[in-house]
């Protein structure tokens, strides 16, 4: 036999046992225990703690869902309003589900922001950023699928629509159309593919959010200051020190959500997915989730059908390549004079445009809708990555520990400037 | 190091391998790819036989054929005479009424808008029927004229035709 003896590294001996033969207990200890977290971080870094919580109670409340729905064009509809009315506690499955998936948009998109802001997505962490954008296009997939679900009118027409945005492909469009639908139209063979995919998407998500913690861990997480971290004096612990923090953090955000659910369950809804899908009549504005309209809105902006769905599909991919079109060495916005107000300016745009995207394209919103288009490639491809040929960034802080010691101040001097750059 | 003649064997080997394993899993996925298209019975309903002897002038009816509708109406007078002297230098889809249509007075057509799928307004008499005269598509304001055409707005093409025969004079079989 092995004359290993099993190391004792926990007193506890069951916990031995198992650290012996899979070594997770000093994983889990290292990720979430000592791991090291910038101690200046505000409370827009426990959002990323907030959104894998959200992600948890959606797969959750699906999973009992789907216990109670059929994926049929003539039983649909009807198994949806059996869950409202007569499945017990459906009503708040449903509402939790639904609203859920809304505020998990919220949050990624103040993740999203956040990394923006604080040059996130910088040396040596543009691969998070991928993964993330990557979970961000997945989930934007999953919400559209679980929309068509309840098969109301909004499902089938805003199926209908974004299916047909493939037919605009040159040559293979027309085939790839019905091969994604599986017949000529959106019918039967659609929403049961639909509910396949969006019950196992999810957990697709999950594993590439799991990538994405992992490849955080490695250099560690960005601060608002963006500056590296020199010592252990630039640092807490994650247990308890930001566990706490995040759990006080999802305290607030349940009091939130939970008003919305009991208070205004519907207020991110549309009326008409509440009428049965009809295959012969279209509602007279087709509107997609908010949280899909900035896009709906570069579509609409452009009078031609190809170049529309380029520009929309261009509009998130562009996001996967934001780390090289930013040539600024600064990660901070708090130390950007300039390029801050930019970064401003694009939320304030993305949000303008998510919002003529739900209302008619014609007259003024559609004009509306262009200047916002334009500002948003604008951002990217010209100001993005020239702007630090005319911007002259703050002093930098020499690390985070000095930002504590005159009273919050920067540094004085410009070494740490030139350090960085 | 000098060439070894069992190098090459070996190369050839894994050369083959790596090939055969390529080929046998493109060959794998096929079927699972084949199975997203339509299903044989979807294939099957595949034709519409439609009584048009109630159909007025000036009037219009919407069938379902492989799930989506088709409308076919009975054109006026002076909808026809607008449908020809249109010229077709100015059409963005150029074609000509006469190969649109087997019989002047009916119009059949796939009532879905070229442009992302909406079904066109312009079959009820209440309906608003568009700055041409014929449908209008209310999801990103598509004109199509009296012979389906498209005018104005997004979509690439017209309302296409989809193939059809008259078994006799009141009836059509769509498909």
């Amino acid at each position: 036999m092995s004359g290993n003896p099993e190391p004792r590294k926990y007193k506890n001996s069951l916990l031995n046992w198992i650290e012996f033969r899979l070594p997770i207990i000093s994983y889990f200890e290292k990720e979430y225990g000592d791991y090291p977290m910038p101690k200046n971080c505000n409370y827009l870094w426990s959002f990323g703690a907030l959104a894998t919580i959200t992600l948890m109670v959606l797969i959750i409340s699906g999973i009992f869902l789907a216990m109670n729905y059929t994926p049929h064009t003539d039983m649909a509809f009807d198994s949806v309003e059996r869950i409202m009315r007569d499945v017990n506690f459906g009503w708040l499955l449903r509402y939790i589900h639904s609203n859920g998936a809304a505020f998990f948009f919220i949050i990624v998109y103040i993740h999203i922001l956040r990394g923006m802001y604080y040059g996130s997505y910088k040396y040596p962490r543009e691969l998070n950023w991928i993964l993330g954008v990557f979970i961000y296009l997945l989930m934007m997939v999953t919400a559209f699928m679980g929309y068509v679900l309840p098969w109301g009118q909004m499902s089938y027409w805003g199926a209908t629509v974004i299916t047909n945005l493939f037919s605009a492909i040159p040559f293979i469009g027309e085939g790839l159309k019905t091969w994604l639908l599986g017949d000529y139209t959106v019918g039967n063979a659609t929403l049961n593919r639909f509910f396949a995919l969006h019950y196992v998407l999810p957990f697709v998500i999950l594993g590439v959010v799991g990538l994405h913690v992992a490849a955080v861990h490695v250099h560690g997480s960005n601060n608002p200051a963006g500056i590296d971290i020199k010592s252990k004096n630039d640092t807490v612990r994650f247990f308890p020190y930001m566990v706490m923090k995040d759990t006080l953090a999802t305290c607030v955000f349940g009091v939130i959500i939970s008003a919305v659910i009991f208070f205004g369950p519907n207020l991110m809804a549309e009326v008409d997915n509440y009428i049965p899908a009809d295959p012969l009549v279209t509602p007279a504005h087709i509107v997609p989730n908010w949280y899909l309209a900035p896009f709906y809105a570069i579509l609409r902006a452009i009078p031609d059908k190809l170049g529309g769905v380029l520009l929309m599909f261009g509009s998130i991919a562009i996001l996967f390549v934001l780390p090289w079109l930013d040539r600024s060495k600064v990660r901070s916005c708090n130390f950007r004079p300039i390029y801050k107000w930019f970064v401003m300016l694009f939320f304030v745009n993305f949000f303008i445009l998510g919002y003529v995207g739900m209302l008619p394209a014609e007259g003024l919103y559609l004009l509306i809708a262009r200047i916002g288009l334009v500002y948003y490639f604008g951002f990217f491809l010209i100001i993005t990555p020239f702007i630090h040929k005319i911007e002259i960034p703050k002093s930098l802080p020499l690390g985070i520990s000095d930002l504590y010691l005159g009273g919050g101040k920067e540094s004085p001097t410009p070494t740490g400037q030139k350090e960085i750059i | 190091m000098a060439e070894n003649p069992d190098n090459k064997r070996r190369d050839f080997l894994q050369l083959s391998t790596i090939t055969l394993g390529a080929v046998g899993s493109a060959a794998f996925i096929w079927p699972f790819l084949k199975s997203m298209n339509p299903a044989e019975d979807t294939l099957a309903l595949g034709t519409t036989e439609v009584d048009i002897s109630s159909i007025e002038e000036g009037q219009s009816i919407t069938v379902k054929w492989r799930g989506k509708p088709v409308f076919i109406r009975k054109r006026t007078e002076t909808e026809i005479e607008e449908a020809k002297a249109v010229n077709i230098l100015d059409l963005k889809d150029p074609e000509q009424d006469v190969d649109r249509v087997k019989k002047e007075e009916w119009l059949v057509l796939v009532g879905v808008c070229t442009h992302l799928g909406c079904v066109p307004l312009g079959q009820k008499l209440t309906d608003t029927k568009g700055e041409y005269n014929g449908w209008y598509c209310p999801c990103h304001g598509s004109h199509y004229d009296t012979s389906g055409r498209i005018r104005k707005g997004p979509a690439p093409e017209n309302l296409p035709v989809p193939p059809y025969s008259f078994l006799n004079d009141t009836t059509i079989k769509i498909g």
